[in-house]
């Protein structure tokens, strides 16, 4: 217990993109997204203009290249699933390199593939410039549900206290000799599953009564002060809006050919 | 008797029967002074938590009445009971739900609409008086059990209750943190209710005690007369540890 695991995303640092409030980070991050999936996947300049944005947001932040990458990690399961399309598509086929494809599928697989690509970017640099708390305290100041704000709070303070029950079962499981090899474990895995819930529901009711006890009221006491002023709204949102004069011109452009 | 001004807690005849209809307190009466602190003795089952619930309201009274410094506890006193009574959990992992030790005891004031530079104060005023201003920045979770347990101690500090009540505070400490927690709770000027069954720190740190068994107050004394006595003990699943002997009183003066 104790030295828990610290938070993998973030990279302590002290540059631009690090001290802006994160409500800024927040919107700007999601209006950019928004830019990304509105672009019509055949104007390839454009998603290649996207990234040098999202590169020079990184070299402003000082996250190193091999610092998103490896993070990067997290977006496989959907390049797997962006290069199957191809195969399994139909309708008009063309060969590549000797092997068969669908000419939809290689359009919708691209066009996952770069938007997919470019969205998880942009959330792997926020990530890496703003604690995990620091952007619920974002998503509490933009007036997110406080629900779901709240939720995600306590995951992330109680994460580390489940992972750990968690371990102390297999710990305790294992002690007694048992090793899950084959499908007939299962039950006693499912089982132990079922027992962590119950003890995570139960300390889920403590946690109320520890709450009521202190004054809650089913809302957040809004503690951190953290307002943006004119001039950082404006450095965050530089992002979208220059993705948007991208989108724009791409739009112009398009028109005129 | 003294004036009920002057009277931390008041608990007139409580019973409570939970409603699968089990009886855990059987017509409790119990009076503790502005200014003491009291062990509440008994035995695993004795209705210990149950009493404990009522103090500020989470059970309310089936029949009898509790009062904190001469207010009911009613549904309509809730909000300032709360903030009378600071209730510090058996386990740290519960009490302290926020994400940095900082929010955790700013949690409790906030709720009661103190903000800005007057809060940062409350915290660290708070902080300091259990010795843990240092850690004031990190997650709850990077702290050690003994450390949590101060801060949570330092959370309901935080609401300058008139009573503290502690459900097992040297429960899985290690004997430093132990000795550590006492220092802090005596160095303290409120009125404090702890309510455990090891009776050699009760010994240490309050003069008065009082136990509970089978839902009623069956002795109320002073700890060291209670602790003597090992028949009274015996008929209710007390012990001292094996070894222990009430050291004689008062050689420090």
């Amino acid at each position: 217990m104790g030295a828990g695991h610290h938070h993998q995303l973030y990279l302590a640092g002290d540059s631009v993109v690090h001290r802006l409030p994160p409500q800024c980070k927040l919107l700007a991050v999601a209006a950019f997204a928004i830019v990304v999936v509105a672009t019509p996947r055949e104007r390839f300049w454009a998603f290649g203009l996207y990234a040098v944005l999202l590169a020079g947001v990184a070299v402003a932040a000082r996250v190193p290249l091999t610092y998103v990458l490896r993070r990067m990690v997290v977006e496989l399961p959907f390049v797997l699933f962006a290069f199957l399309i191809p195969v399994i598509g139909l309708g008009e086929r063309t060969t590549v390199l000797g092997v068969s494809l669908s000419v939809a599928g290689l359009w919708a697989g691209w066009n996952i593939l770069a938007k997919a690509t470019l969205g998880v970017v942009a959330s792997i640099l926020l990530a890496a410039t703003t604690e995990p708390r620091v952007i619920l305290i974002g998503a509490q100041r933009l007036r997110l549900p406080s629900l779901l704000v709240q939720i995600a709070m306590f995951m992330l303070r109680y994460m580390d206290v489940i992972m750990d029950e968690m371990r102390r079962m297999r710990v305790a499981r294992e002690s007694r000799g048992f090793e899950a090899r084959n499908f007939r474990h299962i039950p006693v895995i499912a089982r132990s599953a079922g027992a962590l819930f119950i003890r995570s529901y139960e300390r889920g009711e403590r946690v109320h009564l520890a709450m009521l006890s202190r004054g809650y009221s089913g809302r957040m006491p809004m503690m951190d002060e953290i307002s943006g002023s004119v001039g950082q709204w404006a450095t965050a949102l530089a992002l979208p809006g220059m993705a948007l004069a991208v989108l724009g011109l791409s739009a112009v452009q398009g028109l005129s050919l | 008797m003294n004036s009920p001004a002057v009277n931390s807690l008041e608990v007139n005849r409580l019973a409570y029967a939970y409603p699968d209809g089990t009886q855990a307190l059987f017509g409790v009466d119990l009076t503790i002074r502005r200014g003491e602190r009291v062990a509440l003795l008994g035995p695993n089952g004795a209705g210990k938590t149950t009493l404990v619930m009522h103090l500020n309201g989470i059970l309310t009274a089936g029949h009898g009445s509790v009062s904190v410094a001469g207010t009911p506890v009613r549904k309509d006193t809730l909000k300032e009971i709360r903030q009378r009574v600071g209730l510090v959990f058996q386990d740290p992992d519960d009490q302290l739900f926020m994400p940095t030790v900082r929010d955790d005891v700013a949690f409790g004031p906030a709720n009661s609409g103190v903000s800005g530079a007057e809060l940062e104060r409350t915290v660290k005023g708070a902080l300091e008086r259990v010795g843990m201003l240092e850690v004031i920045d990190r997650p709850p979770h990077h702290l050690s059990f003994g450390q949590r347990r101060r801060v949570a101690v330092a959370t309901v500090l935080a609401m300058e209750p008139e009573i503290l009540v502690l459900d097992e505070p040297s429960s899985n400490l290690d004997p430093a943190a132990r000795r550590e927690l006492a220092e802090v709770l005596r160095s303290l000027d409120v009125t404090v209710l702890m309510v455990t069954h090891d009776l050699p720190y009760a010994l240490e740190l309050c003069e008065r005690s009082l136990i509970l068994s089978d839902g009623v107050i069956v002795a109320d004394g002073s700890t060291r007369e209670l602790l003597a006595d090992t028949e009274l003990l015996a008929r209710h699943r007390l012990e001292l540890p094996y070894g222990f002997a009430i050291p004689a009183p008062a050689e420090h003066g």
